[in-house]
């Protein structure tokens, strides 16, 4: 028998990964733990890109796709932390169930 | 490589070491999101996504994507993940890190959750996808640099406004709280 990696191999990881950072997205009141849910989900996003631009036809698109995911990411990164640290500034915690009001 | 025609190949589970570095990679990226996920500590939440991070540029390097193996290790592990532990030290003490990263509605979460991975996994093997055969594999960053300037031109120029936006969006909201606080202190 031998033991050949294929394409499912990477999709069951990239949706583990992509489920675990829904848990974490959907339960976290920590804004920062959420933000890192984002990244897990979106690294499980480019996992799948990546596994079907090497195993699928199609050509490089894929792997550009995920360069353009990455880019997105860091943008996201940099926003939401902004985003978080205002959040701090006003409400003196980064507790995201306490942003429910639109004015302080 | 020759091959010897006359033997018979004894049937056993042969693992070769591309097998064994996904199955170590995939265990790795998989224990350190569960930690991601569930940890109460915000600070082990952070240096787990470096597990992450770092496993996901493994696969990577075993999808024959060498370029965005590195690129996944200098804006990941270099930029964002900076920005999230520089984020965590901000506004969190280090001394009460310990209950700093509570979860609520943990188990309808997991249940959602469970959801989501089962259909995930069952359309990933069930789906009949269109493999193509395994040829030569070769360096990728010629055509992704010719696919950036060529066919995919205008979404990199428009994904550069987007960072220059990011930029500047981020700075301002920084700024601008630094600015009401600074009166509200005047004022008081």
């Amino acid at each position: 028998m031998n033991l050949t990696l294929g394409l499912q191999h990477y999709l069951v990881v990239a949706a583990l990964l992509f489920s675990l950072g829904l848990v974490c997205i959907l339960s976290r009141r920590n804004a920062i733990g959420l933000l890192m849910g984002i990244e897990l989900v979106l690294n499980s996003a480019n996992v799948n890109l990546i596994a079907f631009a090497h195993f699928v036809e199609g050509g490089i698109s894929g792997q550009v796709f995920a360069l353009f995911v990455i880019a997105l990411a860091a943008a996201e990164a940099a926003i939401g932390m902004a985003v978080v640290l205002a959040i701090y500034r006003s409400f003196k915690d980064i507790d995201i169930s306490l942003t429910a009001d639109l004015k302080e | 490589m020759t091959h010897a025609t006359g033997q018979v190949m004894p049937v056993i589970l042969t693992v070769t070491f591309p097998d064994l570095l996904f199955f170590f990679l995939a265990g790795l990226i998989l224990a350190c999101s569960v930690l991601v996920a569930f940890s109460r500590n915000i600070i082990h939440s952070a240096f787990c996504l470096l597990g992450v991070f770092t496993g996901v540029a493994g696969l990577y390097g075993l999808l024959s994507a060498n370029f965005l193996a590195a690129v996944q290790i200098l804006v990941y592990v270099g930029g964002v993940l900076i920005i999230i532990l520089f984020a965590i030290m901000l506004t969190r003490g280090i001394q009460d890190a310990r209950h700093s990263n509570p979860s609520n509605g943990l188990v309808s979460a997991c249940v959602i959750g469970a959801v989501v991975a089962v259909v995930l996994i069952t359309i990933a093997i069930g789906f009949p996808w269109k493999i193509k055969p395994v040829g030569e594999v070769a360096s990728t960053i010629p055509g992704i640099g010719d696919a950036l300037l060529g066919h995919f031109l205008i979404p990199f120029e428009v994904l550069s406004v987007l960072l220059l936006a990011a930029l500047v969006g981020a700075v301002h909201l920084i700024r601008k709280e630094i600015k009401s606080e600074e009166k509200g202190e005047g004022q008081g």
